[in-house]
Order: structure tokens, then sequence, then C-alpha cells
């Protein structure tokens, strides 16, 4: 098994306030998918609008995305899977493919994972 | 003994028929495209001392085969990383030991091993949809498919594709590194994903044959090695997947280009239309091989975009002489193409036929409707057919400024010396050839 990141990409800024009822339920539902499909959902974050990003790069801090373009970060997830095709078959269901952006899956090389902290 | 120009046509003749398959069954051991290519070559390299030695083995390809499997095996062996590496290569669910024992057990058994069971010609069809994987680059996809299927050497592809040798390298090494680190799966498809990728392997085998038979800049119109490579693959893949009837289409269609390949351009080197190609010149057990696979691919029922293409093709080789082509039949196929297939390049080529069946007037009304095309805007054939067409209007003017057009967008030197030829004719009626 290999572990891949599914990066979602939507119109910017990516508001998931946006979304219509059924397509937050078709993203709540993608999960299923994945171990429908053989794979393992490992961790999921769904994030805030890119107008509340901000940007640094080298000394400068600039508020916006890091790229300036038409579709930006909505969230990301990693799962396990057994091979690219499996990942790729699994990232073709992301709802968010057919809600006018896409996605990207990248090959993970490393990760940490804080443990929980006590309460 | 063989004597040393035998030895030499033997290694040849397996390098050309027996390449993919050695290198598919290889692969399966050691796992690694790098080590199993390595593994291959020198196992070809062995063949010509060792055959010179004990005489050309029965079976060559099995004899390549097991050599450069041992190869692998020594290789993996010695670097103890066997148990450990990630098996990248594989199938999940597959035991690689099985195919490890048979290659001990065989290089137990003697020495001119013969392995029947290696020779499967699925290994090569693995071979070849991992090459056309979607996930990499079409120019990639292109270049290790002749490099790793066809064993094309990393110079002739960078000559064939125009680019410097260490770019070559650069883009094969950089597709070998994606698919062990992503992960592309070595296998052959799952029926559900099948048509879609085995669309994508005709495309590039395809293109491979498009850019060979017009290349896409300089001076030569035939880039003979592409098309002969091309023509391998399409012949290889119709031997792995003989009922497949786009599989038949883009073989056929590719042998009927091919067999008039002699006819293209005069003794010149001038391009000559199909009206003026000598047609006693075509190779004619192509074209009937072509015509065979057409029948029974259309037999399978609903036909696709190569099939239709090549029947298309055939057509206009069927005739006699140019003015005895079956017209109204061609533009009957091409509604069918544009049916399976609505890309704009065919609407173009379709009004070729159309200006035979309905006049040049319709078939100059339908181009212009196509110009608005945006994604037409740089295909160099449009301005080309409007130009004949509004010549063959009698719209002299007209037709040298689309002419113009047309030399404007077309890098082929061949090509521009032809359509410098009519823009003159246009311009100066009366000094026509």
């Amino acid at each position: 098994m290999a572990q891949y990141a599914i990066m979602l990409f939507a119109k910017a800024p990516a508001d998931s306030a946006d979304l219509t009822p059924e397509e937050r339920a078709a993203h709540a539902r993608h999960a299923e998918d994945v171990t429908a499909l053989g794979g393992q959902m490992l961790t999921a974050f769904a994030l805030q609008p890119s107008t509340m990003a901000t940007s640094v790069r080298g000394d400068v801090v600039t508020d916006g995305p890091f790229l300036d373009a038409k579709e930006v970060v909505a969230g990301v997830y990693v799962i396990e899977a057994p091979d690219l095709d499996t990942a790729l078959e699994i990232a073709r269901r992301n709802p968010a493919t057919q809600q006018g952006g896409g996605v990207e899956v990248r090959p993970v090389a490393s990760s940490f994972i804080a443990p929980p902290a006590k309460a | 003994m063989t004597g040393p120009a035998e030895i030499s046509a033997a290694v040849a003749d397996a390098h050309r028929r027996g390449w993919a398959l050695v290198l598919a069954a290889t692969a399966r051991v050691a796992r690694d495209l790098d080590l199993a290519e390595e593994c291959v070559q020198e196992a070809y390299a062995a063949a010509l001392k060792a055959w010179s030695r004990t005489g050309i083995p029965r079976e060559p390809v099995a004899w390549l085969t097991t050599t450069a499997k041992r190869r692998a095996l020594d290789v993996l062996r010695r670097e103890q990383v066997f148990r450990t590496k990630l098996p990248l290569l594989m199938d999940p669910g597959e035991a690689a030991t099985d195919e490890l024992s048979t290659v001990e057990d065989e290089a137990v058994a003697g020495s001119e091993p013969v392995e029947p069971a290696d020779v499967v010609p699925d290994e090569r069809l693995r071979l070849i949809f991992l090459c056309c994987h979607p996930a990499l680059a079409q120019e990639a996809q292109m270049a290790l498919t002749l490099r790793l299927v066809c064993g094309v050497p990393t110079s002739e592809l960078a000559r064939a594709f125009l680019v410097s040798e260490p770019t070559m390298a650069a883009r094969l090494t950089r597709a070998k590194k994606k698919i062990s680190v992503a992960r592309i799966p070595y296998r052959i498809p799952s029926a559900g994903a099948l048509p879609d990728r085995l669309g994508g392997v005709l495309g590039v085998i395809h293109l491979l044959f498009t850019m060979g038979h017009t290349a896409p800049a300089g001076d030569s119109l035939v880039r003979a090695d592409l098309m002969d490579q091309a023509l391998h693959l399409a012949r290889m893949l119709s031997e792995l997947m003989p009922d497949e009837p786009e599989v038949r289409g883009l073989l056929a269609l590719l042998l009927l280009s091919h067999a008039r390949r002699a006819t293209r351009v005069d003794d010149r080197g001038r391009l000559l239309r199909l009206s003026e190609q000598d047609r006693s010149q075509w190779d004619r057990s192509m074209i009937a091989e072509a015509r065979d696979l057409i029948m029974a691919g259309l037999r399978g029922g609903r036909a696709g975009r190569y099939l239709l293409q090549a029947a298309i093709a055939s057509i206009y080789v069927d005739a006699p002489t140019y003015d005895q082509t079956d017209w109204a039949q061609i533009l009957a196929l091409y509604d069918r193409l544009l049916q399976v297939w609505p890309s704009p390049v065919v609407a173009v080529n379709r009004t070729v036929a159309l200006a035979e069946v309905q006049g040049p007037g319709s078939a100059l009304a339908e181009i212009e409707a196509l110009e608005q095309d945006h994604r037409l805007t740089g295909y160099q054939y449009l301005p080309a057919i409007k130009a004949e067409l509004l010549a063959r209007l009698g719209r002299r003017v007209d037709a040298s400024v689309a002419y113009r057009r047309a030399l404007e967008l077309t890098t082929n030197e061949v090509e521009r010396a032809f359509l410098a030829e009519r823009l003159a004719e246009a311009n100066h009626p009366e000094s026509r050839r």
C-alpha cells in the first residue's frame, strides 16, 4: 500500500458555504468511495475560503492564497491505496471533479501526525 | 560453427521480434525498469559472443529471456535487496517467488533453456499499457513505448523527436521514476477501464505514425523509422488483442497509408496529390491485408474511429483511378465517423469528399463555417483545402490569400514547396505544370 495526498481545487475563493446542500452531501459521502474501491482514508481537511488565507514569501507577508489563480486549494485528504490506478479511481469519484473544479493526486513522501493532545 | 555475419543477423532479428517479450518478462523479475533494461541489453550483447561459440539456439528469444532474467536475479541477490525491495512492478497478489524459482530451476537445468511459459503474450501487453499510462505525459508515453517496447536506443529517439540526447534521456528517466514513485501498476487494465486505456495506446501508436508520416518540421516528408516502429507496434497489439475491432482498424489504417508511401513524393522529393500518385506502385499485399482487417472489424458491430478511418482510406485506395473514387460512400463514412468522433479536424477532411459529391461551392460554405471553430486556428490543412476549393471556383485572388495563410502555418518543407507551387499557379494559371 502507498499513501497519496488528494488535493481539492475549486473556483476561488473555494467557500464551502457556496455549496448546495446536495453538493455538501456528495462530499460527505465520498469517504465511502474510498473504502469501496479498496483504499483507506487516513486524514482529511476542508479549508476555510482562500480570502481567509495569508501568504508568506521570503520576508513578505501578503493577504490571499500563495498562487494567484482562478482555482485554489479547497481541501486535502490522504488515502492509502495499493497503486496509482486505485488512487486515480478514487480521485475520479471526488465530487469536486463534477463541480467545476478538480483534484490533484500526489504520492506522499513522508508524514507526521501528532498524537491527540491529552484533555 | 556459424559465421559472424549470420550471428549478428540472428541477434538483430531477435532484437526486432523479441525485444518487447524479453524486456517484459525480465521486468517481472527485476521489478525495476532500469535494471530490466540493463539486463536485457547485456543479454543481447552476450548473445553475440555465446552464439558464435555454441551456435544459434533453437529459440533465440527464449535464450535471451532466460539470460536477462538470470542477470536480473544475480543483481538482486548481490544487492541483497531482493526481500526488502518494494514490489514496484508487481500486480498485488501475484507471487514473484514462483517466477524466480522457475528461473532458478532452469539455471540448473542446462545451457540451452527453452521456456515456453515465458512466451505468454500478456507480458508485452502489460508493458505497452504501462508505457501508455495516462498519468504520463503523451510525449513521455511515446518515448517510453519506443524505448521499452521497441528497444529503440535513446540517441535515435532524440533524433526522431528533434531534441538533444540528454533531454531525451531525462524525459525517459523522469517517466520511469514516476512509474515507481507514484506506483503505476504493471498490469493490464480492468475490463471497465480497458476501452479508455486502449484508446490511449492506440492514440500513441497513431501519433507516432503521423509524426513519421509527415514530420512536423524539417525537409524529409517521411521519417520511415517512426512509421516502421508504429506499424510494428500496431501489428504486435493486433497479435495480442486480435478481437478488438479498433486494434484491427488502427492496423488497417496504418497499412493503407504505408502501402502508398513510395508514391507520396516524386523523384525530386515533391509532394504528389492522391490524384497524381502512381497506383500501380502501391503495395497490394498490404492493401489486401488491410481490407481483411476492416471486414473482420466491421463484423464486430459498432465501428469506432480507427475502423471508420481505415474504411474511408480503403475506398480511396480501391478505386482504379482517382476519378472513379466512390465519393458518396466516403461521404457517408465521414458522417458516421463524425458521430463516433466529433472532431473538427474530421469535419475539415469531410469537406474534401463533400466537394466531389455536392460541388466545391457546398464544401466552401462548410469550410467557412468551420473557420469559426477556434479549435482549428493554426490547423494548416483548413486554409489549404479552402484555397483548393477557391481555385476550383475560379476565385484566384481569394485562393492566393488562403494559400499564403496555409504556408504561414506549415513547417514541413515538402508540404511548403507543394503549397508554394499551388500559390504560384493561383497567381499565374497559365504556368500549370
